[in-house]
């Protein structure tokens, strides 16, 4: 049987550094993502964590940064208990030139067995990574609430 | 056909900053479709049994359906077979459901592919190439005016596949 994972696809019309940019600076990340930062040095092997409004919500460590096409770290979620208790999964983006546009594919994989994580991101990520699409087509990113029963 | 032994295949949702009215229009005319679908036109009789079609830019027959539920504009459920000989007596039949929910002051766009029987991640790889290269084209064109540019080669898994099921393919 195939491995519980999370693949989302995306076309957005930018380039791979501002694509870039938007999911590894904090500054960007606080628009599109219900006001979230993401902090990291971004070394290979440095912590990373999400803050929303000051609370950290997941926590891992930088896996591959190889800008702009390759970034990766694991994902623990701290905030629900059920959550904190499953091991640290893996997101993984790959940045690819297409034409004009930039596909962005995002795999979220290596889930513990059962895992609410991955219910909760399945839900979470379709929206974070449409509002990050509007930001940089439209100027605007969207106006959404955390979708019901997601930890994201 | 029993659309209860039907199982989904392929989930995509979007957000997409627009109104469920103009969504459901972008969903079901030609003139929006041509502009994100690599160019096929959405020809839809909008009742429960109406047909539903999609045409080539050059007017020929690429999808023919038919409506199976229609609750505008939040459910559009319409059997979505590719014309290609051969296909639905190997494959069986293919259900495409399309669902429109309010989230904030935009909507949440969720397309769910069905299957009557599981397929190989080969033959619905055509599928994940293609849906959310079309979904996104149909957010950009409603948020900004203007599709993408979506260049692509055709999914080479997928036709390999159905070549190797003796699925004849143009």
């Amino acid at each position: 049987m195939r491995k519980p994972e999370f693949v989302y696809v995306t076309y957005i019309e930018t380039t791979p550094a501002n694509l870039w940019d938007a999911l590894t600076s904090s500054a960007f990340t606080k628009l599109y993502w219900w006001n979230t930062e993401v902090k990291s040095d971004w070394k290979v092997g440095s912590p990373f964590a999400l803050v929303t409004n000051g609370t950290t919500t997941d926590v891992g460590e930088v896996l591959e940064f190889d800008r702009p096409r390759r970034l990766s770290y694991t994902f623990h979620h701290i905030l629900n208990e059920a959550a904190k208790k499953e091991r640290p999964s893996r997101v993984t983006f790959v940045l690819e030139p297409a034409g004009k546009l930039v596909k962005l594919t995002l795999t979220h994989e290596d889930f513990a067995e059962d895992s609410v994580v991955l219910s909760g991101i399945s839900s979470g990520w379709p929206a974070i990574l449409s509002s990050l699409k509007s930001l940089l087509e439209s100027g605007s990113a969207l106006e959404i609430p955390p979708p019901c029963g997601g930890i994201q | 056909m029993n659309i209860d032994n039907f199982k989904p295949a392929i989930v995509y949702s979007i957000y997409i900053a627009s109104t469920p009215e103009q969504v459901w229009e972008a969903l079901t005319s030609a003139e929006f479709s041509r502009k994100y679908f690599f160019g096929n036109a959405v020809e839809v009789d909008l009742r429960v049994g109406g047909a539903y079609v999609m045409r080539t830019p050059d007017g020929s027959l690429h999808i023919n359906g038919e409506v199976i539920e229609c609750d505008p504009p939040r459910k559009l459920t319409v059997t979505f077979n590719v014309n290609w000989p051969a296909l639905i007596e190997k494959l069986g039949a293919t259900l495409v459901t399309y669902e429109i929910e309010s989230a904030g002051d935009a909507i949440r766009l969720t397309m769910i592919e069905a299957h009557d029987r599981p397929l190989s991640d080969d033959i619905l790889s055509g599928g994940r190439q293609g849906w959310p290269a079309i979904l996104s084209s149909l957010k950009s064109l409603l948020e900004t005016g203007a599709p993408l540019v979506v260049k692509m080669a055709p999914p080479q898994r997928m036709l390999e596949a159905l070549k190797r099921m003796g699925i004849a393919t143009p």
